[in-house]
């Protein structure tokens, strides 16, 4: 399998009232295309951090990121922004979504961003929902549903462009033990049936159980050990 | 389109601070809007002021008559079409407080001078030939409830006694510009009483209207007829009828300054109170506008978002503002008296000066909301906690 992240020599340093913290220290990492990799360790590890920095909402302070083959540390804020809109889907722990609008305006949001019709646009936008099993609720505003399924719209809205790679960071963080275990069996299903190349970041071994490979980071290392869960 | 339909939605996401902002500038729109109505109706009445129109009048002071054998001197100046003497009469009807103009004139030339006070051929030539008749302006006689054939009893003061004028026109005003509350009778009803009660009073004027022929250069045709009456007892000072209006205006040059300054000040209250709402609404919406930039959209499209919501919010109050605008302006129209506002209406100025104010603040109120969301960084975005 090809590689689809590749990070050499990351290192990312935060400046705060003249104070330099590092939060990531040397990190090189290599993710294949289609993996489904959990990154955990404790609060304040980098885990974020280093999602940030695949996802390129971040830049690190020295190193190369390498996603799909662009070093996104070379792109300007414009380009980034396109980037992204064309190849990251995001999952957030609070779901983010905008309350005023309806499930498919939430999921709609990426492709206003692309050159599709309006039509066009709604066929994804239902075939998005489809797939996470909310069909019959596009109407509906996320006050208007449960946890589990304003997280199951926002991952519609993850996947509305079809893009190559999903960051999720703590997608199960605020959800009950059924909603989580609906997320994250969704998520595989996302990474076996749609070849999705999937980083996450989670407090919760039981989730991560889920990926394909977990990776541990500890005040800012990225520890060697990784663990392969054979089911994938 | 789409946005327009996220920034409309996002207008509904705190109903009530957002709907109490609207009626702010809304009260505030229609108190600016009162107040340039105000500004417009002055103006309008020296826009109604015609500048082929001259005014002669007492070089010293309005207040001095000029012998009636001026007019006809001033009939005969080069450059003038026609004309009519007229004489400021005062008086009190019924109580000092019922205040319009009341003016003797020629019967014979008045409205061909004035063209935008409109009566039909017959009530002319009753004016013309009773003596007592008067001609009301539609203002003073819908104020009055005077009819065609009423008698109206004035007191006078400039010219004592009680003076009977009986109604045979209420003149219609051209268009909306035109002042409808003034009252005119016949100089010779007058001057006839004046020959008779106080004879050293008779044949004087207090002015003289002249009409212009077509293509007349007002200047020299004031000088014209000046220099007749140069190093006379009575010297005359004729200027055209706009600056005639202005010289009065110009008295209350402070009190206009200070009501335009206020119109101003109002504009930057509702600058304050929807930047005040712009800013919270942006704050609150910190994690929202770092989740967008996330998904690709770039700093101008979210600007696009501010700006068009605190635009579409200005407007929106501007609208009812401007309703409540008509509703106020109706009101004051008719509680106050129509001889202080003879021309009292909603210029389409006022209206568009509302618009473009709703639009320029509400982009200004969205400068600081903007920049902040701009400045912004993704990480510190999604983390803020309002």
């Amino acid at each position: 399998m090809a590689t689809a992240i590749q990070l050499s020599n990351v290192s990312k340093a935060y400046t705060r009232d003249r104070l330099t913290i590092p939060v990531l220290n040397t990190v090189n990492l290599s993710i294949e295309e289609g993996e489904f990799m959990a990154l955990m360790g404790p609060s304040g590890s980098g885990k974020t951090t280093l999602l940030n920095l695949i996802a390129g909402i971040d830049r690190p302070t020295t190193g190369s990121v390498t996603v799909l083959g662009q070093d996104i540390a070379g792109l300007n804020e414009t380009m980034l922004a396109r980037w992204r809109a064309n190849t990251v889907g995001f999952i957030f722990q609070f779901y983010n979504l905008i309350p005023v609008l309806s499930a498919f305006d939430n999921v709609e949001l990426p492709l206003l961003l692309t050159k599709l019709s309006r039509a066009e646009r709604r066929r994804q936008v239902e075939t998005a929902l489809s797939i996470v099993g909310l069909a019959d609720r596009m109407d509906h505003t996320p006050n208007q549903l449960s946890g589990g399924q304003q997280q199951r719209v926002a991952i519609a809205r993850a996947i509305a462009t079809d893009p190559a790679l999903i960051v999720a960071d703590e997608p199960t963080g605020d959800l009950d033990k059924n909603s989580a275990q609906e997320i994250m069996t969704l998520l595989e299903r996302l990474n076996q049936e749609f070849h999705k190349t999937i980083v996450m970041v989670t407090h919760d071994p039981t989730a991560a159980h889920h990926a394909s490979v977990v990776r541990h980071l500890e005040k800012g290392d990225l520890l060697a050990s990784e663990e392969r869960h054979g089911n994938h | 389109m789409e946005i327009i339909k996220i920034i409309f939605k996002n207008l509904f996401r705190h109903p009530l601070r957002n709907t109490l902002t609207m009626l702010g500038i809304a009260i505030a729109v229609s108190a600016f809007g009162l107040l340039a109505t105000v500004l417009t109706s002055w103006d309008a009445g020296m826009e109604a002021a015609s500048v082929d129109r001259l005014i002669t009048r007492q070089a010293i002071s309005f207040i001095f008559p000029l012998p009636l054998s001026y007019r006809d001197k001033v009939a005969h100046t080069e450059g003038v079409q026609e004309i009519c003497a007229l004489n400021w009469f005062g008086g009190v009807y019924k109580d000092p407080k019922n205040f319009f103009p009341r003016m003797a004139c020629e019967p014979e030339t008045i409205f061909d001078v004035y063209p935008e006070y409109q009566i039909t051929k017959n009530e002319l030539e009753t004016f013309k030939k009773e003596r007592n008749a008067c001609v009301v302006g539609e203002s003073i006689a819908q104020q009055f409830g005077f009819k065609v054939g009423d008698v109206m009893q004035v007191e006078g003061d400039i010219f004592p006694g009680t003076w009977d004028f009986k109604i045979c026109a209420i003149y219609k005003r051209r268009d909306k510009n035109t002042d409808g509350t003034q009252m005119f009778f016949n100089w010779q009803y007058l001057n006839e009483r004046l020959l008779q009660e106080s004879p050293d009073r008779a044949n004087e004027i207090g002015w003289i209207v002249s009409k212009l022929k077509p293509g007349a250069n007002a200047a020299t045709v004031s000088e014209a007829i000046d220099s007749q009456f140069r190093n006379s007892p009575a010297e005359t000072k004729s200027e055209t009828e706009r600056a005639f209006n202005q010289s009065f205006v110009s008295a209350y040059g402070a009190i206009f300054t200070a009501i335009r300054a206020m119109s101003y000040i109002i504009v930057i209250i509702i600058l304050f109170v929807l930047g005040n709402t712009m800013i919270m609404s942006a704050r609150e919406r910190t994690r929202e506008f770092a989740m967008l930039k996330t998904l690709g959209f770039s700093g101008m499209q979210l600007s696009w978002f501010i700006a068009g919501e605190a635009i579409v919010m200005s407007l929106l109050g501007s609208v009812v503002g401007t309703v409540l605008l008509f509703g106020m302006v109706y009101v004051v129209g008719e509680l106050v008296p129509k001889q202080f506002f003879p021309i009292f209406f909603v210029a389409k100025s006022t209206i568009i000066t509302a618009a473009l104010s709703a639009i320029v603040v509400g982009l200004l109120a969205s400068i600081q909301p903007i920049v902040r969301t701009r400045k912004m960084k993704i990480v510190d975005g999604l983390r803020f906690i309002g």
